[in-house]
């Protein structure tokens, strides 16, 4: 059943990529629900899966990996059903990505003009006057200033953070209802990065868009998500209510992420603990908890049987044995 | 732990490393680094944190002679260093160090890790031939890696285990003052603390002085005694830790304090945001 509040809903999501060594799944069995204007935020290191996520949900893969099992269901549409006709039609109008690289997502032979009216002339219908126009009223909403000038420019003549700006401009001239930001400020410095979140923020207030926001950096999470998504060797291994996550964090892995980030706010010199080893370069064989090796408070039944998602609290999910023993909780989490 | 007490402490210590005017101007106008004065004391990290372009690195480089000054000294324990030919500064090197950003790209892929910790051993002659095989073993533990990495190629490790290696490098040929120069920016979350930690307790244990040089605050103000805040080729306010933090003058200092994202969602709405122009 669809829940109707849910504009977008990923159900048992499980994408792999073929290897030498056999198939190597690097999203596995990820569910999140996301509503109009909310931002949800998917933290995790390299290698966690979680731009896979994105773009098995924005069906953007490259060769040699493919979707599993699972549904992406948006406004009730399976989008992994879909041809790639109907795909073309949903994908940079209604859900609109943006990448990381500012210099290597924009086509550096094109002007930022052409390239900002093709996707509105194909998706609004609109003549090439009409979308100009429109392009024009975007770059300037996004703050970028003689926007009829920059609409003439090559990408190489700004800066990153007028090329991030041009990125969202174009992410959002569609008005689409889900936005996927996958590491939007990272390349930036910390100047522009606060400007960048600030009018992403406002933009999608403004168009009640969703935003998923992907990330490795918990300040960004804290100052813009509503929900996150932690994610530990391609499985979500909590979930929570931004506010919940950062002061009751249930599972070790996110309890030492909170614990080894340099405060700038408290001038507590103590020694930052830090979560000793690295995450296991292999985990689709590991039968128990993949966290199980770097974690403080591992037990047999961790090494030998994996935790599922379960409820810890309220709208709280974790993945941990340890947390369910403390919570007394046993109840799987239901995407129903 | 704190180092307050040889913080600034001019009376009697020397600097261990000062700049004078130090300036960096490329071709075409490009004024990387414009004027830039500072004082380095032993056993003291002293922190440059500043934007991509703001000519941090390009300091970093020149210390190490890896770039030439256009203008300006560069005192190392009271010498000149900034004009000496490449051979005078291969004898310097053993006493500079510098710590790179990439673990990944800083390490010969085709060397095995002894080879690549006794390759400055041997070209600097740190200790006698027999005894390079122990001095290896000597600074894997230094840096918490275990004897049984000595065969293994940089591939086969992390990032933060080869950061790990490019300490032990630097260490290796028992250096004074060590030049980071982002050293944990490529590294993921859960390691950095790792790599800050470590370059702590070995600043403890081998009483060694630290330029850090990085983009988040974060870091810099967990492991520097003071700092400087770099713009556009200049510094433009420096001083200890908790003024920095706490009592910011210069308005671009506070801009990036403002711009600065804090992990507690409860703050969230209690900055205001400081555009900076440029």
């Amino acid at each position: 059943m669809i829940n109707m509040n849910d504009l977008l809903k990923v159900d048992h999501l499980k994408t792999g990529f073929e290897s030498d060594y056999g198939t190597i799944v690097s999203v596995d069995d990820v569910s999140f629900r996301m509503k109009s204007g909310e931002t949800l935020a998917i933290v995790g290191e390299s290698g966690s899966g979680k731009s896979v996520t994105a773009l098995s949900m924005m069906r953007l893969l490259g060769t040699g990996s493919r979707i599993m099992g699972g549904q992406v269901l948006f406004e009730g549409k399976d989008l992994l059903k879909l041809n790639d006709q109907e795909m073309c039609d949903i994908r940079g109008n209604q859900m609109s990505m943006i990448f990381q690289e500012p210099m290597t997502s924009l086509n550096p032979v094109l002007t930022i003009g052409y390239q900002m009216c093709e996707s509105i002339m194909i998706h609004l219908k609109q003549s090439k006057k009409e979308a100009w126009a429109s392009a024009v009223e975007m770059l300037k909403k996004v703050g970028l200033p003689r926007p009829e000038a920059i609409m003439k420019e090559y990408p190489f003549a700004l800066s990153g953070g007028m090329r991030q700006r041009v990125m969202i401009a174009m992410a959002m001239s569609c008005r689409p209802k889900v936005l996927i930001a996958d590491e939007p400020t990272t390349a930036l410095d910390v100047t522009v990065q606060a400007q960048i979140m600030k009018l992403m923020k406002e933009l999608c207030e403004e168009s009640g868009t969703a935003i998923l926001l992907i990330t490795h950096d918990l300040g960004v999470v804290a100052e813009m998500a509503d929900r996150v998504l932690v994610m530990y060797a391609g499985q979500v291994v909590e979930e929570a209510d931004v506010f919940t996550l950062f002061e009751d964090p249930k599972h070790p892995y996110t309890q030492g992420l909170l614990k080894s980030i340099p405060r700038l706010d408290s001038d507590d010199d103590a020694e930052l603990e830090s979560i000793p080893g690295a995450v296991p370069a292999r985990y689709e064989s590991i039968q128990g908890c993949r966290f199980y090796n770097r974690c403080p408070y591992a037990t047999e039944k961790c090494h030998a049987e994996m935790p599922l998602l379960t409820v810890t609290g309220k709208d709280h999910f974790t993945r941990c044995w340890e947390a369910q023993r403390i919570e007394g909780g046993v109840e799987e989490v239901a995407y129903e | 732990m704190s180092n307050e007490n040889h913080i600034r402490d001019n009376n009697g210590l020397q600097p261990l490393l000062t700049l004078e005017n130090l300036k960096k101007y490329y071709p075409s106008d490009v004024k990387a680094v414009d004027g830039v004065s500072f004082q380095i004391y032993p056993g003291e990290t002293l922190g440059l944190v500043g934007e991509s372009g703001s000519g941090k690195s390009t300091i970093g480089k020149m210390i190490v002679g890896l770039e030439k000054p256009t203008d300006g000294r560069i005192l190392f324990d009271g010498r000149d260093i900034s004009g000496l030919s490449s051979k005078e500064m291969m004898n310097l090197r053993s006493e500079l160090q510098i710590v790179f950003q990439d673990p990944y790209s800083s390490l010969n892929p085709r060397k095995r890790i002894a080879d690549l910790l006794a390759e400055p051993l041997k070209v600097h002659r740190i200790v006698p031939a027999k005894d390079i095989s122990g001095e290896v073993d000597r600074l894997l533990e230094l840096v918490r890696l275990p004897r049984s990495s000595k065969n293994r190629y940089p591939h086969e490790f992390s990032g933060g285990q080869r950061q790990r290696i490019g300490i032990a490098r630097a260490l290796s040929l028992k250096p004074k003052l060590i030049i980071c120069d982002e050293p944990v920016s490529a590294l993921d979350v859960s390691i950095q603390a790792q790599i800050l930690n470590l370059l702590k307790d070995l600043q403890k244990e081998l009483n060694l002085t630290y330029l850090f040089i990085a983009h988040g605050l974060g870091a810099v103000k967990y492991v520097s005694d003071r700092i400087a805040v770099m713009h556009q080729g200049k510094i433009v306010e420096i001083g200890n830790k908790a003024e920095i933090f706490h009592d910011p003058k210069h308005p671009y200092t506070k801009a990036l304090l403002d711009a600065s994202p804090i992990a507690d969602p409860r703050l969230r709405n209690k900055k205001k945001l400081t555009n900076v122009p440029g």
